[in-house]
């Protein structure tokens, strides 16, 4: 009796199908393509402020990226609320394959290079095998260059190096907002003081709010985790506006932090918003395309 | 003594889909490509994931279009279209439901290279367009393959163009249809 009902319901249902297709043979073809494909665009850009957003570059694509900060708006008019500094730093990325990056810059704070990869482990995918967030590994190592202060002591290469390590972690959820997440250590091999951290732990979070179809207002924060960096230093807050045209995405933004790369922006940050210590900056990114076929 | 009755009930059913199926062919991989010639490069996209319909007693045919799966060489590009023209997050499927006018005179029978008239409604980025296109199909071994070009205006389907790029977006697109049709049952089978 049940595999009777069983077999009537399937039966019902074969049958519906065929009513269906008969009424619209559209219906039949949308339900057919199904169209899984990965969500792309989750941020404009590699960063979405200071940090890094989980976005890898495409294989054989470069991306020269020029990022700014002036002085701090509280430095006044004679100043001109800090436009007459800045500090620079000049990069270019590079997609060795769709998921893995390659990049390398140059910080004029500190006279700092630096150079990274990236990896997309998992990417967020809608449809039948559904991957809810996209999911990148960075890795990056730093190389402050300055004339060692004391030349008469033993100094080491090795003091010059600090290493981060994030796992960014990603979801758009509607074309308009994306969320980010990321976990991060920052290792630095010489801290100034015994009580500074060598290691310091933080928490990142980030986000992009579209308004328009090429522009997005973006924010970041990074928690650090408490310790004696962070009692010493100020959290990274930063608002910014990404605009796109065409090859180039422009990301203007006030900041707390001076420095752009993670060893500064994150374990030592300065600046107080309450106190109007906020730097003015900007990102621009070129891409260049090598891909031949 | 249910049986008897339920028995034939399906028997019925499956006679009736069976029967009716015998008319409809279909893909689930055919080819939409796009082109057109610009000053400074050319734009080009190509989608395999197409699924159509075609009943070949009626004329009907469909086209289910996923609009993510049309794969640029620069994926930058890729990326303008989905986000900025197609809006692929909004309307991510294209469809054109229409007629082959002339289907009598194609016969299933004779592999030969028939001509075709298609009209019928186009419908992307949420526009619905009526459409008139020429093709052939190449009936071969009970199998049909279905080829047309003709050419969309992206202004009437209300695909903003910024001031700045408009020049090098032509006015004129042309779509390229390429679709080898199976007989529905016994591709679904397998």
């Amino acid at each position: 009796m049940k595999l009777f009902s069983i077999l009537l319901l399937f039966t019902c249902l074969l049958f519906s199908v065929k009513v269906a297709a008969q009424d619209d043979l559209l219906t039949l073809a949308e339900a057919d393509s199904a169209g899984t494909a990965y969500t792309a665009a989750t941020f404009k850009a590699t960063r979405i402020i200071n940090g890094h957003s989980i976005e890898t570059i495409p294989r054989q694509e470069l991306l020269f990226l020029i990022s700014h900060r002036f002085g701090t708006l509280n430095s006044g008019a004679y100043n001109f609320f800090g436009l007459d500094q800045a500090t620079i730093r000049l990069a270019l990325e590079y997609g060795l394959t769709n998921r893995l990056s390659i990049g390398t810059g140059r910080s004029s704070l500190q006279k700092t290079y630096d150079g990274y990869l990236k990896y997309k482990l998992l990417r967020q995918k809608e449809g039948s095998w559904m991957q809810p967030v996209t999911v990148t590994a960075f890795v990056s190592t730093a190389i402050q260059t300055l004339k060692f202060a004391d030349p008469e002591r033993d100094n080491f290469f090795s003091s010059r190096l600090a290493y981060t390590y994030q796992l960014l972690i990603a979801r758009k959820f509607n074309p308009r907002l994306s969320l980010q997440v990321s976990p991060t250590v920052v290792h630095r091999n010489l801290v100034a003081t015994v009580r500074d951290q060598n290691n310091v732990y933080a928490l990142g979070v980030g986000s992009r709010y579209k308004i328009t179809k090429r522009t997005s207002i973006n924010a970041e924060y990074f928690y650090l985790l408490p310790g004696a960096t962070a009692d010493d230093n100020i959290n990274s807050l930063s608002l910014g506006v990404d605009i796109e045209t065409g090859g180039h995405v422009f990301q203007l933004h006030i900041t707390n932090s001076q420095g752009m790369i993670e060893k500064f922006f994150i374990p030592q940050t300065q600046g107080k918003w309450s106190r109007g210590d906020i730097y003015f900056g900007f990102n621009i990114s070129r891409v260049f395309d090598f891909n031949k076929d | 003594m249910k049986t008897i009755p339920f028995i034939l009930f399906i028997f019925f059913t499956l006679t009736f889909y069976s029967g009716q199926a015998q008319n409809l062919y279909f893909t689930r991989t055919g080819n939409i490509s796009f082109f057109s010639e610009e000053v400074i490069e050319n734009i080009e996209a190509h989608n395999k994931q197409v699924s159509s319909f075609l009943n070949v007693n009626t004329g009907e045919l469909v086209f289910s279009v996923p609009m993510k799966a049309f794969e640029f060489k620069k994926s930058l590009m890729q990326e303008h279209f989905n986000e900025n023209y197609i809006e692929s997050d909004k309307y991510p499927k294209s469809s054109f439901k229409g007629r082959i006018d002339n289907i009598k005179t194609v016969n299933l029978q004779q592999d030969s290279i028939y001509k075709v008239k298609v009209n019928g409604l186009l419908t992307i980025h949420g526009i619905t367009q009526p459409v008139n296109a020429e093709g052939t199909l190449e009936v071969k071994e009970g199998k049909i393959a279905a080829k047309s070009i003709f050419y969309v205006k992206p202004e009437d389907y209300a695909i903003e163009i910024p001031l700045l790029v408009r020049d090098h977006i032509a006015k004129n697109i042309q779509v390229t249809v390429n679709m080898n049709y199976e007989p529905y049952l016994a591709n679904t089978a397998k």
